[in-house]
């Protein structure tokens, strides 16, 4: 804080609203006055950015910025309770900027309504005392952890998939970094989102809660943080465990010898290829086909193998007329499949599909094509009856 | 036998098991084993080269091999091997 920002003090109306704060000593006024004047940054939203905005807001962060830039659907109120169902199609940001005033009107919410990227991290980062990394994907994870280690703002970090979570605090002053930990992404593909893996919607709240708590403790200068530790916590068997974090002397940010001085193009690094600006070349469509043409082809009785790659529990959600084998024991069921037939693939989106295509022209098979957009699109094109999940 | 704790991205290329008992004096040959066991998980932990892949972890009990001695590390009956791969949802 500088020596000429403007003494705070806490209205009556925050002296009542925090009377459970201020009797704490680890809090107390000093600790409610330093919460008032912190800025702290969610990154995210979604299903770890709404406990963290929440909790933050009611705790009495004073400025609380939000980068998103996504749209409210019925899909995230499974987990992102800072959104209701009134706020489907409404931008995240708003949304949430909606909520926190309710929560309480004494937060300061600035809102960044873009994608955080090379060009835009360390201005929206500036200035900001607490980075709260609530994102989804490996790129922009080691763009929070590049900018707040080059900033030099602590990283409150957590991550989930499906029933795991993983939080700690990375780049404080002595402390490891996302690169010490983990010095390279796994390759694209490798790792299921949540959105192809499912996520107990619950899981979020529990570890966004814990980066919540750590933000608020950084803040007062209280107890132990988890600088240092990674905890592993496994909903389904209710397990908690605590691995021990260094900071690697090889660290290519953080290190002695680091490597790396600036923001660089974490899509290049992660193996992502940024979008081709040109529409994809004819060669590279003329392996899919339209939903419609697929039930043109299933009305006129066309003598072709049409297959879901799904998992059973997803076939169960809904199918669509289409032999099952999930995508993990195709190779195993290739030799059930004639290689001269013709095929149509699919999946919920066309992903998984696409590699299950990928597979069979690579075992020989010649005539295959993948069902563009899945059965998200049958439904919306052809058979709306069938439900999205 | 040591134990390995199969985290959830990996558990559908270790037959859906969380837990794997697996033998060896240390932690390679226990990795080893694992492998052999379950061969789909061995090109999720190692690369071409047969190195442990960097974004994957392995832990004795709560120490990071890398701070030990790697994949030699010395491995008793009673320890726990945990893998902790890098995951990102957040939404």
């Amino acid at each position: 804080m500088s020596a000429t920002a403007v003494p705070v003090a806490l209205s009556n109306e925050e002296v009542l609203r925090y009377s459970r704060h201020l009797i704490l000593p680890e809090v107390g006024m000093d600790g409610q006055l330093k919460l008032k004047q912190a800025k702290v940054l969610c990154i995210g939203t979604g299903g770890l950015g709404a406990p963290i905005g929440m909790y933050l807001a009611a705790a009495g962060i004073g400025t609380i910025g939000l980068v998103d830039f996504d749209i409210v659907d019925r899909t995230n109120l499974q987990r992102q309770i800072i959104h209701g169902t009134k706020d489907i199609g409404k931008k995240k940001l708003d949304s949430a900027a909606e909520t926190i005033a309710d929560i309480n009107p004494n937060v300061n919410v600035v809102k960044y309504e873009v994608a955080l990227s090379s060009e835009n991290a360390l201005q929206i980062m500036k200035g900001y005392d607490v980075v709260v990394d609530g994102t989804d994907n490996f790129p922009t994870r080691y763009l929070v952890n590049d900018a707040c280690v080059l900033l030099g703002i602590p990283n409150v970090y957590g991550s989930i998939f499906r029933f795991e979570g993983q939080s700690t605090v990375f780049a404080t002053k002595d402390g490891p970094c996302y690169r010490c930990l983990y010095p390279e992404p796994p390759p694209p593909g490798l790792v299921p989102s949540c959105a192809e893996g499912g996520v107990l919607g619950i899981l979020p709240g529990m570890i966004g809660v814990m980066q919540a708590t750590e933000t608020v403790k950084l803040i007062l200068g209280k107890g132990d943080t988890l600088v240092g530790r990674l905890v592993l916590y496994d909903a389904l068997n209710m397990r908690f465990r605590e691995m021990r974090l260094r900071r690697s002397p090889e660290c290519p940010i953080c290190g002695p010898n680091r490597t790396i001085t600036q923001l660089i193009d974490y899509h290049q690094f992660c193996g992502i290829p940024q979008q081709p600006a040109q529409p994809e070349p004819a060669a590279a469509n003329s392996g899919e086909i339209d939903p419609v043409d697929v039930k043109k082809l299933l009305d006129a009785k066309h003598n072709f193998v049409f297959i879901d790659v799904r998992e059973p529990h997803e076939y169960q959600i809904c199918q669509i007329g289409a032999t099952l084998i999930p995508l993990g024991t195709l190779p195993q069921r290739l030799k059930e499949l004639d290689p001269k037939a013709e095929y149509v693939m699919h999946c919920k989106s066309g992903m998984r599909s696409g590699k299950a295509c990928d597979l069979l022209r690579q075992n020989g098979f010649t005539n295959v094509r993948n069902m563009k957009g899945g059965i998200l699109a049958w439904s919306d094109k052809v058979d709306p009856s069938v439900p999205k999940y | 036998m040591p134990k390995i704790l199969i985290p959830t991205p990996l558990r559908q290329f270790a037959g859906g098991n969380d837990a794997v008992d697996a033998a060896g004096a240390t932690i390679g040959e226990c990795l080893e084993a694992l492998t052999t066991q379950h061969p789909d998980l061995r090109k999720n932990l190692f690369n071409d080269e047969g190195k442990l892949r960097s974004f994957v972890n392995i832990y004795l009990n709560d120490e990071d091999i890398r701070y030990l001695s790697k994949t030699g590390t010395a491995v008793k009956d009673s320890d726990t091997i945990s893998i902790v791969p890098s995951i990102a949802g957040g939404r």
